[in-house]
């Protein structure tokens, strides 16, 4: 049925600010650890201090999920029911594969396992967390064992980053059900905002700006990555009329914020492309220090809320 | 009323061509629902109830239906009116969605959501296709018909079929209901009525509807999907999975090039000096 258009008789679900946020937050959180696999599997020994970042990310920005969720709910108590179903003689687990809210909760709880691992990991080998059995349990991930970790956790936020989207597809709403890009756009867009959130948060880390060159080029490629995904989108959605839903007024405004979050990761691809020194460092388009690591990772994440929220309040 | 069977289906035929706008059904509904009262709606009608929601599980639509040109008496047909409800789909998008299993189907065939098992997350009211399903602001729960559940295990017919005073809400086994609807519009195209067509009575909307209806014009024009456009969500999920999976796909590449760029010039230089020595 995509491209077609569908005249829909729906009621909005009244999916509002806690949503929005756990959007946002579940974008980052598995945006970060994604990044941070990558760095610690095909990076350099120097590239540990972000890899550590990742992991302090991935689980900060894991946080405030559950709680959105459950606040979000009209029954709080009953988040459990999510699990665990209480029907009288029907009692047992709950997994419904084909139902994207089911299946998210359980990757969520999964990835929240790996999340607290590479957390613990990380404090441990930053010397912060001086335990000798979180130290001998760390020691287990020094191996394969690490590496499996590191890519199951990777492929957990992966799904967690990008599941949202077809949550919002495997629905009956205009727009949201009239798209099959959403589950991809709000990966790239998490990815993008990850990479920025660690851009901003390296320079409060020592040793971490030995990653910087490589947050940018990668900053580069998923602000195309978004930019193609919003392509897609609209494509999508000339055929069905519900374009002008979602990029109607105001909605436009925070399309602009999300495209001016692009415009950084795109004019360095434009003017220096991937382009690198002969130490390997990016060419950087020529802004000043604070302005590159402070405002552009602001702006980017600013974009990555701002594109949420256009598409999550403009049906609603 | 022949006696009511568990493990059979039980549905509404609701004929709107003898609605008369009545409400009868609403106050019924309501009253043996112990459905709290509302803010009447005023707009452009005379339909005061607004929608179907948490609160109001029959409403009564006045359909502005005015004809642009003068027709002579008797011809006007200024009001198409409908006692509209859950339809009890065969296949209902929101049980499929409902991720707690609190929709479920009942003995009697109807899809019903259970109060002490519903968590308030909503995913129901953004599957549901009719508009039927909201959440009650005070309990947090979804709400919608329930083919009243508990008059139908007490043997009794729901309220709104027992206070419809032109039998235009009818209620029965599925089955008998269908041949009654049948029968009826048969009747409709020989007195000529031909808008008169039957929705939801056979399995071309979601599987069949438990509640259908006899209209007398376009399903849109009583905000119902046609046979095209009754989807479920779960079509959804292949495509919107493998879209996000490409572009994970592409995500983790963009990381690789990223890392694999930054470190191509140093490699050279020391495959330069490695050459050199």
């Amino acid at each position: 049925m995509w491209g077609e258009e569908l005249d829909h008789f729906v009621r909005d679900p009244h999916w509002t600010w806690y949503i929005l946020g756990y959007f946002f937050f579940a974008g980052l959180s598995g945006g970060s650890y994604v990044i941070a696999t990558l760095f610690r599997l095909r990076g350099t020994p120097a590239d540990e201090p972000v890899v550590r970042l990742g992991h302090y990310v991935a689980f900060a920005t894991l946080l405030p999920c559950p709680v959105l969720l459950i606040l979000d709910l009209g029954k709080p108590s009953r988040f459990w029911h999510m699990m665990w179903n209480t029907t009288p003689d029907e009692a047992g687990l709950n997994f419904k594969y084909w139902s994207p809210m089911s299946v998210g909760v359980w990757v969520l709880a999964v990835f929240g396992v790996f999340a607290t691992v590479s957390f613990v990991e990380a404090l441990v080998r930053d010397e912060k967390l001086r335990l000798g059995l979180a130290r001998r349990a760390v020691g287990l991930l020094d191996g394969t064992l690490g590496k499996i970790v590191l890519v199951l956790g990777a492929v957990g936020g992966l799904f967690i980053a990008g599941y949202t989207g077809v949550l919002l597809a495997v629905s009956n709403q205009p727009v949201w059900s009239d798209t099959w890009t959403l589950g991809g756009l709000f990966l790239a867009s998490g990815l993008s905002g990850s990479v920025a959130l660690l851009h901003l948060l390296s320079r409060y880390r020592r040793g971490a700006e030995a990653s910087g060159d490589a947050l940018i080029l990668s900053e580069r490629l998923y602000a195309l990555l978004e930019l193609a995904l919003i392509v897609l989108f609209v494509l999508t959605l000339i055929p069905t009329g519900s374009l002008d839903i979602v990029f109607g007024f105001p909605w436009i405004l925070l399309w602009l914020v999300a495209f001016a979050g692009l415009v950084p990761g795109l004019a360095g691809l434009l003017t220096a492309r991937l382009a690198v020194t002969g130490n390997g460092m990016a060419v950087t388009v020529q802004t000043t220090s604070v302005v590159r690591s402070v405002a552009i990772p602001v702006l980017v994440l600013c974009g990555v809320l701002a594109l949420r929220a256009a598409i999550i309040f403009s049906i609603q | 009323m022949a006696e009511i069977t568990p493990g059979r289906a039980y549905g509404f035929f609701t004929d709107t061509s003898v609605c008369i706008g009545c409400k009868a059904c609403e106050v019924a509904c309501k009253t043996w629902n112990e459905l709290p009262s509302n803010e009447p709606v005023f707009g452009d009608g005379y339909d005061n109830t607004g929608t179907l929601d948490a609160q109001n599980w029959r409403h009564v639509a006045f359909i502005d239906n005015v004809p642009d040109e003068t027709l002579g008496t008797g011809q006007g047909k200024a009001w198409l009116m409908m006692s509209d409800v859950c339809k009890h789909c065969q296949n209902a998008s929101c049980m499929e969605v409902c991720p707690t299993g609190a929709i479920i189907r009942t003995e009697f065939d109807s899809v019903y959501i259970q109060p002490d098992v519903c968590n308030g997350c909503r995913n129901c009211i953004a599957a549901c296709p009719y508009n039927v399903i909201s959440q009650d602001e005070h309990k947090g729960v979804a709400q919608k018909c329930t083919l009243c559940y508990d008059r139908l295990q007490g043997g009794m017919e729901p309220a709104c079929a027992k206070a419809c005073p032109t039998d235009s809400i009818q209620f029965g086994p599925v089955d008998e209901l269908r041949e009654m609807a049948q029968q009826r519009i048969e009747n409709l195209h020989d007195q000529g009525v031909s808008e008169a067509r039957l929705y939801g009575e056979d399995d071309s909307i979601y599987g069949g509807l438990n509640a259908f209806f006899l209209l007398m014009d376009e399903p849109e024009a009583y905000q119902l999907p046609d046979e095209e456009e009754a989807v479920l969500p779960r079509r959804n999920n292949t495509e919107g999975y493998l879209g996000a999976l490409g572009t994970a796909v592409l995500g983790v590449l963009g990381g690789l090039i990223a890392l694999r760029r930054r470190r191509e010039p140093a490699s050279a230089a020391s495959d330069s000096e490695a050459g050199d020595g």
